[in-house]
């Protein structure tokens, strides 16, 4: 009789024991995304703000993914009204001002936001070393299947998505990375 | 009197001017279409989970985003895609993640199969101490 109470007690314990286990090994953080490894989702989306030279771009001119080929691209989406973001800024400027002589293009990309709203926050900062863009009813954010911002994508000169950041971008990691992709572009 | 006729005869030459926008070999009144493409649209976005919600579909969410999605559905179903085709597009940038019910495979099997295993478990214990009841007095 015992044996039996163990064995159905058992029966019962284990599943409930492997689901534990598959729930705590898991980062609930941890978003998963189909896109690193996959072609990066063209666009073609017009700037609001010019950033500052040698990476300035006139505002309207237009950045086309596929005119950025053979180039490591960081597409960084962001708000004003993202408390996030402020964390990263001035991280990210600084590391894109120091990219600026390699073939890496950094570029923000301005979600659920105006640009108007984006040019004061810019200016509020202290300025952004590189450009953004402005993605209206946030079509380019979707294709990206972004959950919020910021978050950051590296597109590989290959035209892949290699890796993407969610949340605040650490600049040490934002290096590390670009140094990685370089190295596999044959630019270090 | 004047008034409300004058009102009357400028509604009919407003409808009738309406109406003569519509080609008139449309067997299919565009407001027919339109409803049969929110309704098809409503059906796709009941499916898909919105991004920035906890538990919602991007139909029920009143998020930015959810209406930026639920608006690209109508788009795609618009130009031609089938509903599966448009969750598949959703798919592939999300991961089934994006699905509100998602396919019976792998470990998504345990959503469909734990409830019946525990309505059967359920049954069966019943069943068990009911038996155990009734035959109880008579074994003693």
């Amino acid at each position: 009789m015992n044996w039996k109470r163990a064995t159905i007690a058992t029966a019962f314990v284990l599943p409930v024991a492997w689901l534990f286990r598959h729930g705590l090994t898991q980062d609930p953080r941890e978003i998963p995304s189909p896109l690193p490894g996959n072609a990066a989702p063209q666009f073609s989306l017009a700037v609001f703000a010019p950033g500052q030279p040698p990476l300035e771009r006139p505002i309207g001119d237009t950045v086309r993914l596929s005119d950025l080929k053979g180039r490591v691209v960081v597409l960084n989406f962001w708000a004003s009204w993202c408390l996030a973001c402020r964390d990263e800024h001035a991280g990210l400027s600084e590391v894109a001002r120091g990219y600026a002589g390699k073939p890496v293009t950094f570029l923000g990309s301005l979600y659920q936001d105006t640009p108007g709203n984006g040019t004061q926050w810019i200016a509020e900062m202290g300025g952004q070393s590189y450009p953004s863009v402005n993605d209206p009813k946030a079509l380019t954010a979707i294709d990206y299947g972004l959950y919020g911002v910021p978050e950051t994508f590296f597109i590989a000169a290959d035209g892949k998505i290699a890796r993407k950041i969610t949340g605040p971008a650490p600049p040490q990691v934002v290096r590390h990375i670009l140094d990685s992709l370089l190295v596999t572009t044959g630019s270090p | 009197m004047v008034g409300r006729a004058i009102l009357a005869l400028s509604f009919v030459v407003a409808t009738s001017a309406a109406g003569a926008q519509v080609p008139s070999n449309d067997s299919t009144p565009r407001i027919t279409t339109d409803a049969a493409l929110e309704a098809r649209t409503s059906a796709v976005a009941a499916q898909l989970r919105c991004p920035v919600c906890q538990g919602l579909s991007i139909q029920d969410s009143p998020s930015e985003l959810a209406q930026s999605m639920r608006s690209l559905v109508r788009d795609q179903l618009a130009a031609g895609k089938t509903p599966e085709q448009v969750k598949a597009y959703f798919v592939s940038k999300y991961g089934e993640w994006i699905l509100l019910s998602p396919p019976p495979r792998g470990f998504n099997l345990f959503a469909y199969l734990v409830p019946v295993l525990v309505v059967l478990g359920g049954g069966a214990l019943i069943v068990f101490a009911v038996r155990r009841w009734t035959t109880a007095p008579s074994a003693s």
